[in-house]
């Protein structure tokens, strides 16, 4: 149908604030002023309206603008616009008490409208508001409450401090209840003493009274005397003497005189054994000295040829102190100073030699560390590797030793049995059998040695034999055969005769020999001469 | 280790001679001289009523018998048994009498120590201390002899009078800053005297022999204070032992503490050989009824056998808890006593009765405890070397060297309890006293000590 368009004429505007103006100077009721007040939002919006409802109906469109309000009515639950038809395809014609009692109608429900929108925003008015109120009350509560926990905190501290400051009270307190009892105690049992001793003393004071009443009343009294069968010399010999006022003061003076001299004794042998002391303390003392300034020296000759200050000073001390030692040898009394001299130097001294150790010590350690580079620092492992051998090699050789002579005690020691003096005699014996034991094998031996020589001579024999026989043999056959040829040379039988004589001289050489020998054979041979 | 036969006693009085060659034992009236070696009977006296007291003079010609009920001192001669000496006191009573160190004068404390008469017996003079206190220790002489130191007390105040013995002037008098003196020492120099106060204040001066006042010391306010004190034979040191447990070491150059000896319960240094007393259960003697037992078994079954064992540390001792509201409570160092070459120290604290604790002195520390099975009774150092005797009150002597120690049962039918221990001059023989009997246990040098040692073990 149409459409709606707010339209804002800026004429339209002035015309609203005109009419605002004019109905803001009537005084009217607060509803009809609420009234106003809508009526004067409403009125632009009515003037929008109107130049709208100009829009909406023209004079061309106004069958279509009834039948559409007539609609739209209905919709809205107003009873129709057009009167009731008749007919169908009759026009309806527009029931005007109906249009006038829509009007008001509309005119009730915009009024009410505009009073609910009233309400409404006064509500809203009221709940902004509110809102504001409320959020600055919120704020502030906030703050009340980050005030109040931090002042919670500061409480809860101060409290914590408080209780602190309670227990370490509570600890005086109770120390010194503690205390407070132990001097109760204390004093009771100071109390139970002296209580003691009171009754003590007052028993032995009653007892006084009873006696004192009891010799009171006693008439007769027993007389106080000794009796002695006669009277015992002195122990020392010496006679009493009498007593005078002369003889009284001097013996006064003695025994005032013995009492000195008994003191004075005792003091002078108390200072001599303290001066021995002292002397004998100093001469360590000194020795230490002399002993300590030694094993430095050497080590500062090295520096003595550098310009150091340090050693210049030392030098200059152990000038200095030899010094010292003979005027010390000197004076010999025990002075302050000389005291004082001593101790100074022998601290020193002590400072000095403590330092150069803990060089060597660190030394010590970094050739350790570094390697054995350096050949005369023999590192302390090395030496203590070395002396642990040695100890341990002299252990077992004492070990040794001490089993050495377990045995030989062992052997001396033993108790005399038959098995074991027979043992004991084998042991004796042990030597000489062992070399009786060599003897005999190196017998056997030659004698085996001989039996080889002998057999081989006698082998050697028989081949000589052997030998001779096929010699002799031989030399029958070329005798023979000279023989044969003597015959018929004879100027050769002078040589021959030679030869046999050289022969037969050998053969009669050799044949007793050969004779001998079954004679030596025989065994019974005569050789008695 | 050899014991005599068992002869009969009465009140512990049994005293060597100071020669040592005699022994001097009482039975009820009768004075009984035995010969020190062989016990033979060489003189036998009678007095006239229960002797109290008995004593040897210095140079061991006489002895005094004291009979405190009747009043009387009676003084006997050894060489000249026929010769008598009768001193009755009278009226004025006697509880006490001691002999002069040149032997020839005697001191009689009359009852309620009124004064003290010195009666000569070389003279008829007859000479009178008045005002003498009552205190523990009261009267002490020099070691020489030749001075005596007196506790008097007159106004409410504490004197000491020091006397030459020979002609019985007085050298010194002079006062004491204590509240009640309790005890008198000479140091064995014999130029320096302690003395000291009550328990209830703790406080020891020293004073030289002309009555100059050396040092005083104090170890602590209110508590309970000294109960005993002890000097060293080289008069090195002073032991003072007090209520607290403790005992304090003074030394001569400077009269200040060089160390404090405590006495816990519980002993924890391993160093410390610590000797228990262990009884060693009886064998069984079934079927050996008639056997007679070997000399170191018990007879009756109540005595058994005991010996030492090392216990290993830590130890814990008995204590005994004193009752609290008694006055002289059982606390505190009770006994003290050097050895005669002052190494050794040896205490007893009434705390730990059954204990014997011995200290070094050379060291200052703790050398050795022996506990026993029953409290301790009385303890003494041979007089020659450092060996100490030890008695509870059963039937056995216990002897401690640094060698180790040794438990002995005294041998004999029934029970010889053993109340107390006297040595004999030499070391080589020890008296053994019981309430009725005593008898003497000679002691061979070095071998054949005793039954059953206890093992050092690794003490070094």
């Amino acid at each position: 149908m149409g459409d709606w368009m707010t339209v804002t004429d800026p004429g339209l505007s002035s015309e609203s604030k005109y009419i605002s103006q004019y109905t803001s100077e009537t005084k009217m009721s607060p509803s009809s002023l609420y009234s106003q007040q809508v009526l004067c939002s409403s009125i632009p919006l009515s003037k929008n309206v109107h130049s709208f409802f100009s829009a909406f109906c023209t004079e061309e469109n106004i069958e279509q603008s009834i039948s559409y309000l007539d609609q739209e009515l209905t919709t809205f639950g107003f009873p129709s616009l057009y009167e009731e038809s008749k007919g169908k395809e009759t026009k309806r014609e527009l029931n005007i008490v109906a249009v006038l009692n829509c009007m008001n109608e509309l005119l009730v429900l915009q009024r009410k409208n505009l009073l609910a929108q009233e309400n409404v925003e006064t509500q809203n008015l009221k709940l902004g508001s509110d809102m504001d109120h409320l959020q600055n009350c919120y704020a502030k509560l906030k703050e009340q409450l980050e005030t109040s926990r931090r002042e919670m905190i500061g409480l809860q501290e101060r409290d914590r401090q408080l209780q602190c400051k309670n227990r370490n009270l509570h600890q005086l307190l109770k120390n010194e209840k503690d205390e407070v009892q132990k001097l109760q105690n204390i004093i009771a049992s100071r109390a139970t003493q002296y209580n003691h001793d009171m009754k003590r003393k007052e028993r032995e004071y009653n007892k006084l009274k009873e006696r004192l009443h009891q010799l009171v009343m006693n008439k007769k009294d027993k007389k106080i005397a000794m009796e002695v069968l006669n009277y015992v010399g002195r122990a020392d010999g010496k006679r009493g003497s009498w007593r005078t006022g002369k003889t009284e003061a001097s013996f006064f003076l003695r025994n005032e005189d013995e009492m000195y001299k008994i003191l004075l004794n005792d003091y002078e042998y108390r200072q001599k054994q303290i001066l021995m002391e002292n002397a004998e303390l100093k001469k360590v003392l000194q020795q230490m000295k002399k002993e300590m300034i030694s094993l430095l020296s050497p080590q500062k000759q090295k520096p003595r040829e550098r310009a150091d200050d340090s050693t210049g000073t030392v030098i200059s001390d152990i000038e200095e102190d030899a010094g010292e030692l003979s005027r010390e040898s000197m004076w010999d009394l025990s002075c302050e100073t000389v005291r004082e001299q001593l101790t100074n130097s022998i601290r020193k001294q002590w400072r000095i030699l403590k330092s150069h150790v803990e060089k060597l010590d660190n030394q010590v350690s970094k050739v350790h560390v570094e390697g054995f580079n350096d050949e005369d620092v023999i590192s302390r492992q090395d030496h203590e590797q070395e002396t642990e051998k040695l100890e341990l090699e002299i252990q077992q050789c004492k070990e040794m030793i001490k089993t050495q002579q377990q045995l030989l005690q062992q052997q001396l020691a033993t108790a005399c049995d038959d098995d074991t003096t027979s043992l004991l005699r084998d042991c004796y014996l042990l030597e000489e059998k062992e070399r009786l034991k060599e003897e005999w094998s190196l017998f056997k031996e030659q004698k085996k040695n001989f039996e080889k020589e002998r057999r081989s001579f006698t082998e050697a024999a028989i081949r000589l034999g052997l030998e001779r026989k096929a010699f002799e043999e031989e030399r029958a056959s070329w005798l023979k055969q000279q023989f044969l040829n003597m015959t018929t040379f004879d100027h050769q039988n002078s040589e021959n005769v030679k030869l046999l004589s050289a022969f037969s001289g050998s053969s009669d050489r050799d044949n007793p020999t050969v004779h001998s020998r079954p004679r030596q054979k025989k065994p019974h041979v005569p050789s008695v001469y | 280790m050899n014991f005599s036969e068992v002869f009969k006693l009465s009140s512990l009085l049994c005293k060597f001679s100071p020669d040592g060659k005699y022994l001097a034992s009482c039975v009820q009236y009768r004075l009984v001289v035995r010969d020190a070696n062989t016990l033979q009977i060489c003189q036998l006296y009678t007095c006239l009523d229960q002797i109290q007291h008995v004593e040897w003079s210095a140079d061991s010609l006489f002895i005094l018998c004291a009979l405190y009920k009747r009043g009387l001192v009676q003084v006997w001669s050894l060489e000249q048994p026929e010769w008598h000496c009768k001193i009755d006191e009278g009226s004025a009573g006697l509880v006490a009498s001691c002999w002069s160190p040149d032997g020839r004068h005697i001191l009689n404390t009359t009852e309620f120590h009124l004064r003290i008469t010195v009666w000569s017996l070389c003279t008829k003079s007859v000479s009178y201390i008045k005002y003498p206190k009552a205190c523990q220790q009261g009267i002490t002489f020099t070691r020489d002899g030749r001075y005596l130191a007196l506790a008097e007390r007159r106004d409410c105040k504490d004197y000491v009078s020091i006397l030459v013995c020979s002609d019985w002037q007085l050298l010194r008098h002079f006062d004491t800053d204590t509240q009640d003196l309790a005890g008198i020492e000479w140091a064995p120099n014999g130029c320096v005297l302690a003395a000291w106060d009550s328990c209830l204040e703790y406080k020891i001066l020293l004073y030289s022999l002309d009555g100059r006042l050396l040092s005083t010391f104090c170890a602590y306010e209110w508590s309970l204070g000294i109960k005993s004190v002890a000097w060293s034979p080289s008069s090195q040191f002073l032991a003072v032992g007090s209520y607290d447990g403790k005992v304090r070491i003074l030394n001569h150059v400077t009269w200040k503490m060089i160390t404090e000896f405590g006495h816990p319960a519980t002993i924890n240094n391993p160093k410390i050989v610590v000797y228990k007393e262990a009884e060693k259960s009886p064998p069984l003697v079934l079927g050996r009824l008639a056997f007679p037992p070997p000399r170191a078994a018990a007879g009756p079954l109540s005595s058994t056998e005991s010996k030492y064992e090392v216990a290993s540390v830590p130890v814990s001792l008995q204590t005994l808890k004193p009752a609290p509201d008694r006055a002289n409570p059982r606390i505190g160092i009770g006994a003290m006593a050097f050895s005669p070459d002052s190494c050794f120290l040896a205490t007893r604290s009434d705390s730990v009765p059954t204990a014997v604790w011995i200290w070094d002195i050379q060291k200052l520390r703790l050398l050795a405890a022996l506990e026993q099975l029953s409290a301790v009774r009385c303890f003494q150092w041979d007089p020659r070397q450092a060996r100490l005797a030890i008695c509870t009150g059963g039937s056995k002597v216990y002897l401690w060297s640094p060698a180790g120690c040794v438990s002995v049962q005294v041998p004999g039918e029934g029970d010889f309890q053993v109340l107390s221990l006297c040595w004999h001059l030499s070391g080589d023989s020890l008296a053994l006293l019981s309430k009725d009997h005593f008898c003497l246990c000679f002691l061979e040098t070095e071998q054949g000590v005793g039954t059953a040692f206890g093992q050092r073990g690794d003490h070094t």
